[in-house]
């Protein structure tokens, strides 16, 4: 599509993680604009433009910014940087060209909702892009962005960076709160949402890195020019990021409502070595597969939904015709026993249960049974755990028993996986 | 072994950066793990008597992260992905060449205790250059045999990182506690 990139349309400038390269390129100068608004001003211009949060579950911005209940602080922002889905590694790459974008889309938001000390918690894996944050949090207070009275607006903020320690499910944003506070990383019942009791119990918003970036351009430009760009139901762009079996991995922006197929086989240099595409994944781990008859498919959040599949937080895994769809789901089953936190039964066990039986259909013990027995695992775990992280460990595994049961079939016939040797073949 | 002076220090400011000083038991942890490469028992109830709160709320948060060690390791850390998309870019093959050359199991020590290493199931948010790894914490992707070698020939002639964990942040101007 016509459309150029929003987010990224700077990242080819030669040291933009500096404040004085990222100002040249027009950077603050939407927070400035902000700073000229009044709050409620701010969130009727986010809700009006449409923003939808890219985390994953796609809420309206201007709407959880709206659910702050009138008059009660202090109350803080959290930008979820906890990036941990496997196949996305989007936030990274956002923080690590412009981390001042992040940065400044804090700054707006922040004051947007009436909050003085916001917080950005970032996986501990992330260790460049924790310093690329740090310094660029360090350079922002200097210049006097950051700090009491900023910019001589009588506004205060200040920005306490926070680094995670390896946990999966600290992006689920209750489990996020509460890692913010010290205890081990489990979730919250929802009611109450953060909005109301978020963290220490007070009124908190937890936003997406890729969704405050959209911030400074939404402030500088207007609503409706953004809600002109993407779809009626997803405005705006979407970093996706590519990888597996493409030519070209890595991060493309793209105006929503692009199709999958541009994605893939322009952007990405189609399937790698002459191979055919078998199926992809759209959302990271936890969505379900999708097939080449999908390809027409808008990246959108809603056409994705309507596919069914979801476009969770912006990751396209690609598989060619060697993959074995058995092995993908087990390695995805075993993320998702390995990250559960515990506390609740369905995911605790379920995923435990659900990894065994991977590993006996990868060693050739699987029996006869063992498909349904796996499909009523994960019927007891989806929508039976306390948080989505167990419901969407049964996703992708039973999309591929419901258009691969035949590769199941297989590895119990044939006493372990049918692709070893072929993949040996064709790589050889 | 009693934490550094400035361990203990750099402890008591975390506790007065955030609005509830458990908040700091996380960075207090990387602090001491980073000093003494691993998080003891007794660092966790020093931890416990700067930040005034139970060593049993200190010990429950350390054991629920992965990153946090609970025992000594090698001077350098190698964690490489296996998960789904790492895996159709060939982690495996690297997985099972970096085990021949460093001739230890997964989550072993080298005899010289140049290198511990792991495979991890967990993504590591590099699947655009898969295979992929992280050698203390800093990414190493587009992986093949001539690069792990040449990694490995790197860690085993360098000291541990001392970069391995982030600089302080540079001292700021702050109220008593917070303005909230």
């Amino acid at each position: 599509m016509a459309i150029k990139p929003l987010l990224t349309k700077d990242f080819a400038t030669e040291n933009l993680h500096q404040l004085s390269v990222y100002e040249k390129t027009g950077g603050y100068a939407g927070f400035k604009r902000a700073l000229e608004m009044q709050p409620d001003e701010l969130v009727e211009l986010v809700k009006k433009s449409g923003l939808r949060g890219r985390g994953g579950a796609g809420f309206p911005t201007g709407n959880k910014w709206g659910f702050l209940p009138k008059g009660m602080y202090p109350r803080y922002l959290v930008c979820n940087a906890d990036e941990s889905e496997p196949g996305c590694f989007k936030d990274r790459y956002l923080i690590e060209k412009s981390p001042h974008q992040v940065l400044e889309g804090i700054l707006i938001a922040s004051y947007a909702i009436g909050c003085n000390l916001a917080f950005i918690y970032i996986r501990g894996e992330y260790l460049p892009q924790t310093e690329a944050l740090e310094t660029a949090i360090d350079e922002a207070r200097q210049a006097g962005y950051l700090g009491k009275n900023v910019l001589g607006k009588g506004y205060d903020i200040d920005v306490i960076l926070h680094r995670g320690a390896g946990a999966y499910i600290c992006g689920e944003e209750t489990a996020l709160l509460t890692s913010l506070e010290g205890y081990r990383g489990e979730p919250r019942l929802k009611p109450p949402f953060p909005a109301v009791k978020g963290l220490y119990g007070k009124p908190t918003v937890v936003n997406n890195v890729e969704t405050v970036c959209n911030l400074p351009h939404i402030v500088l430009n207007g609503a409706d020019w953004f809600a002109a760009i993407g779809t009626p139901t997803g405005r705006g762009t979407r970093v996706w990021c590519m990888s597996g079996h493409v030519n070209r991995p890595g991060n493309y922006e793209l105006e929503n409502g692009t199709p999958i197929r541009e994605l893939i086989e322009e952007h990405g240099g189609g399937v790698w070595k002459n191979r055919t595409l078998k199926a992809f994944q759209p959302g990271g781990a936890s969505m379900m597969v999708l097939l080449p008859e999908h390809l027409d498919v808008a990246l959108d959040f809603d056409a994705i939904q309507k596919a069914g599949s979801l476009a969770g937080a912006g990751a396209m895994v690609v598989m060619d015709e060697t993959t074995c769809m058995v092995d993908a789901a087990r390695r995805y089953v075993k993320f998702f026993h390995h990250e559960s936190c515990g506390k609740c039964t369905p995911c605790r066990e379920g995923t435990f249960w659900m990894a065994n039986l991977f590993d006996q259909f990868e060693a050739g013990d699987a029996k006869p049974g063992d498909i349904d027995l796996l499909l009523d695992i994960g019927y007891n775990i989806d929508g039976r755990s306390f948080c989505p992280l167990g419901d969407a460990s049964t996703w992708f595994p039973r999309s591929v028993i419901k258009f691969f049961r035949e590769e199941f079939q297989e590895h119990i016939s044939e006493k372990g996986c049918p692709f070893k040797k072929s993949v040996q073949e064709a790589v050889a | 072994m009693a934490l550094a002076k400035a361990t203990a220090e750099q402890i008591k400011d975390l506790a007065a950066r955030y609005p509830s000083r458990q908040s700091a038991i996380i960075p207090a942890l990387w602090a001491a793990q980073h000093e003494q490469g691993y998080v003891t028992d007794e660092a966790m109830h020093e931890i416990a008597e700067h930040l005034g709160l139970p060593p049993s709320l200190i010990e429950a948060t350390a054991s629920f992260y992965s990153m946090f060690l609970t025992r000594p390791e090698g001077r350098h850390d190698v964690v490489i992905c296996i998960n789904a998309p790492c895996m159709l870019r060939g982690a495996d093959e690297m997985v099972a060449y970096l085990e021949r050359q460093l001739g230890v199991r997964d989550g072993g020590t080298t005899a010289d205790g140049a290198i511990t290493w792991h495979s991890t199931i967990e993504c590591l948010g590099a699947c655009g250059g898969a295979p992929m790894m992280q050698v203390d914490h800093r990414f190493e992707e587009d992986l093949t045999p001539e690069r792990i070698d040449a990694i490995i020939e790197r860690l085993r002639t360098t000291p541990a990182s001392h970069d391995a964990e982030p600089k302080r942040p540079s001292p700021r101007p702050r109220a008593k506690k917070s303005q909230n």
